[in-house]
């Protein structure tokens, strides 16, 4: 067929005229700009000091005075889970920083060189993405000692192959294009065709990539601070106000369902940014209607 | 009574119109031809009388087809129509089938969904259709993944499929666009004999007036989304009354008007290519044995001067491209040398290259995927610069990149824009644009107006032989149409399963072919001239 529908100029204000006409992308947005800046106001300003223990308010249920309750300690959970925002973002988002800037460039090496240095770089790929990313988070902790940096450096580890993978994935898409072949009969190496034309045509799919090992990030986080691997006491962790939860469901559910919630909401909110992305920057996911 | 018959139809896409006020009808054993540039709206009429348009379009007018008011008529109904009474053939053979289903599946899949065939039933009459269009189940079982099968013989296999439940009308949109020329006359054929077996109609789609011309016995020609002109082809193509269509008939016979080639006085040569071959590995039959070697590029010598132009014709996979990319150092030969002003370039590392890259482009035939989406058109025209000896300054280079557009005949301003804001005929000054920013010596064309309407690619045509004259650039021009190939160079090289089978100038060799090979490519070509005398002659 001769129809060619011509992709439309895209210029910053149609992306963003087009970007808050996609509910997905405006949920996404508005919940991680909500959990952001809640993680910031941490900083400034919490309803109570996480630190001080008030066992006279001990688990006292959701008032106008603690709206999330307080925990067993008598601490204020909303307080506790605005301070432990800051914590997950910060994990997550160094894990994928590392993932990114190790697996981004081993892909597109990989996919660039080809052949057996392609093979054997994606084999020692498959093997660190066999072991699951908690069983290599625990055992990297269980070696270096729990804390939130380790748990930084085991959830950075297990994004690497994750992202030398879409990295490759996409390099290769493009490498075959009729403009890499114009480029080389221009005398480009290899190296500056991956960075002049193959990463620009793969950033949105590492753009949306990232988005989602970040909520992975997150969860990761919260798992191996329930399993006290993570941020140490007195820092309040997601994870950790599960643990502490978990005796006292039937007593105080409150300390487990909010919480809960923030992960669940968090998780749910990056997914949602990154679907919302990649349907607005990738004109072959655009689905006609 | 006509089987098909298009009243005043009017279509709109959002708020752009893309039809205004068609008419046009089809009867039985009838073939109309459907005529236009990219974009004049061929495809959505043949869309529009298929109802598969995209959601946003809005359809006003009357289309019937057998007494069935198409635009009318609900899902239902369209989907008994559709692969039962209608049929469909699209131009890519190579995406149109499913490439996970054998091709007995393909053909009896559409058999059993109208006809309520049994499985056995449906593969016997799968079978007979296979055969009917060439393919044989003693040498194409019906068992064959698409993959296994060439382009020719996929399009066949679409063939099949629009054809099994004997349609009353077929619309073939390009059929043969993606074809080489000799593939094209037999797929051409084949459409004929169809339509003359069983009375079907054909809506026959296309751009080449010529190929129109040879098949249909009336023309409808359609520019913006307007009838131009319609009518019986002989009398609308010989009088050539609407200016249209005398431009369109024009352009595709064009010539550019070239003074003597364009010799620089070396009695060097500028290319020699000697004895060289390509072998592809085999594919892998089991872990310790491989298939025997395909080569590709079986011992070809040759030899280009500065300032000439030379055509490499020959059907799609004789070896062309490969044979290409070797002299462009993309890819590196098994055995032979190449050298480019007397050095051998052949087995020389990148650095070493830089030099030769300098004085060697290339202009690639798909002027939507030869530039990269993401950078503007000053960088990529820029691109080849990086070979000079001194990196020019950004000033420097934004100044040779204005001169190079001007050129090509586009505006400085353009440097600023981004590929897709070109159509596909800039594209392909750009393109030209890019390969002569450093004043090559040698321009390599791999099929370079192959995808372009006939009026551009006379204008491209037309802007390479301005620039050989006016900067001595050689061409080594590759291409399946030899009205290209006469148009523009002096020399032309006929290659066949990776040999050259024949050589000389272009007029002796196109007139009097001497090889097989050649003989097949020039009885197969499609001529404009040739085809008009033809009508006129069978009508007496």
């Amino acid at each position: 067929m001769t129809l060619r529908i011509d992709i439309p100029e895209e210029t910053f204000r149609s992306i963003l005229a087009k970007a808050f006409g996609n509910t997905a992308f405006v949920t996404g947005f508005a919940i991680t700009v909500l959990i952001v800046a809640m993680a910031v106001i941490s900083y400034v300003w919490t309803p109570y000091d996480v630190t001080k223990l008030v066992i006279a308010d001990k688990t006292q249920g959701p008032s106008l005075a603690h709206w999330f309750g307080t925990d067993h300690f008598g601490r204020d959970i909303l307080s506790m889970i605005m301070v432990g925002a800051r914590n997950s973002i910060a994990v997550a988002l160094v894990a994928v920083g590392i993932g990114m800037g190790v697996g981004v460039p081993l892909g597109t090496f990989a996919a660039a060189r080809g052949g057996l240095v392609d093979e054997a770089l994606m084999r020692v790929n498959d093997l660190v993405f066999a072991f699951p990313a908690l069983l290599s988070a625990i055992m990297i902790t269980a070696i270096f000692g729990p804390g939130a940096v380790n748990a930084i450096i085991a959830i950075g580890i297990f994004n690497i192959p994750v992202f030398a993978r879409v990295a490759r994935a996409g390099a290769l898409a493009v490498w075959p294009r009729e403009f890499i072949l114009a480029a080389r009969a221009a005398g480009k190496s290899r190296t500056q065709i991956s960075i002049e034309h193959v990463l620009p045509n793969i950033a949105t799919l590492l753009l949306v990539q990232g988005t989602i090992q970040f909520a992975l990030g997150i969860l990761a986080e919260a798992g191996l601070s329930y399993l006290g691997l993570g941020a140490q006491p007195p820092m309040p962790s997601w994870g950790r106000m599960l643990f502490d939860a978990q005796t006292r469901m039937v007593v105080a559910p409150w300390m487990a369902i909010f919480p809960g919630m923030a992960i669940v909401v968090t998780v749910l909110g990056l997914n949602l940014l990154g679907d919302g992305i990649a349907d607005i920057l990738d004109p072959k996911s655009r689905r006609q209607r | 009574m006509s089987l098909l018959e298009i009243e005043n139809l009017s279509l709109t896409i959002g708020d752009t119109p893309i039809l205004k006020e068609i008419e046009l009808s089809v009867a039985p054993g009838e073939i109309m031809g459907l005529v236009g540039e990219s974009g004049s709206g061929k495809s959505m009429t043949a869309l529009t009388v298929m109802r598969l348009l995209p959601h946003a379009a809005r359809a006003t007018g009357r289309v019937t087809f057998d007494g069935i008011d198409i635009l009318a008529a609900t899902e239902d109904q369209m989907c008994a129509l559709r692969g039962d009474d209608i049929g469909m053939v699209f131009q890519e053979p190579m995406t149109a089938l499913n490439p996970v289903k054998t091709i007995g599946e393909q053909v009896a899949e559409g058999i059993r969904w109208h006809t309520r065939a049994s499985r056995a039933d449906a593969e016997e009459r799968a079978r007979k259709m296979l055969d009917r269009v060439g393919l044989p189940s003693a040498k194409f079982p019906l068992s064959r993944y698409p993959h296994e099968l060439s382009g020719g013989q996929r399009q066949r296999v679409v063939i099949a499929i629009a054809c099994a439940l004997k349609p009353k009308l077929l619309i073939a949109d390009e059929p043969t666009t993606a074809l080489d020329v000799v593939l094209q006359a037999q797929i051409l054929d084949l459409l004929r004999d169809l339509v003359a077996e069983s009375r079907m109609g054909l809506l026959l789609i296309s751009h080449d007036l010529a190929v129109v011309t040879e098949m249909a016995d009336r023309i409808t020609i359609l520019r913006h989304g307007e009838v131009m002109e319609a009518g019986d082809t002989a009398s609308t193509l010989s009088g050539q009354l609407h200016p249209y269509t005398r431009q369109l008939a024009q352009a595709s016979m064009h010539v550019p008007a070239r003074a003597k080639p364009h010799l620089v006085g070396t009695d060097q040569p500028l290319l020699q290519v000697e004895g060289i071959t390509r072998d592809y590995p085999g594919r892998r039959t089991s872990l310790f044995r491989r298939a025997p070697a395909i080569r590709a590029v079986d011992d070809v010598s040759l030899s280009m001067a500065p300032g000439q132009s030379v055509a490499l014709v020959g059907r799609s996979g004789c070896g062309k491209s490969t044979l290409a990319r070797m002299i462009l150092a993309l890819d590196r030969p098994s055995s032979g040398a190449i050298r480019f002003r007397g050095e051998a370039i052949t087995g020389k590392s990148e650095a070493e290259l830089k030099p030769a890259r300098r004085d060697m482009q290339v202009v690639f035939q798909d002027p939507y995927g030869s530039f990269d989406p993401r950078q503007k058109v000053e960088k990529l025209v820029a691109e080849p610069l990086h070979v000079l000896e001194k990196k020019p300054t950004r000033a420097e280079s934004r100044e040779m990149v204005a001169h190079a557009l001007h050129e090509v005949g586009l505006d400085q301003r353009d440097m600023d824009k981004y590929p897709h804001e070109f159509s596909g005929g800039q594209r392909q000054r750009l393109s030209i644009a890019r390969a002569i920013i450093t004043r090559p010596k040698l321009v390599v064309a791999d099929e370079p107006v192959s995808a372009l309407d006939v009026s551009i690619r006379a204008q491209i045509l037309d802007l390479f032989a301005g620039l050989n004259q006016k900067l001595g650039i050689a061409y080594l021009f590759i291409t399946h149409d030899l009205t290209v190939a006469r148009a523009i160079t002096d020399e032309v090289l006929v290659m066949h399963e990776g040999k050259i089978v024949e050589r000389g100038k272009t007029n002796d060799v196109l007139d009097h072919p001497q090889s097989e090979a050649a003989r097949a490519l020039v009885a197969a070509a499609p001529d404009l001239h040739r085809a008009i005398a033809k009508r006129m002659q069978e009508q007496g």
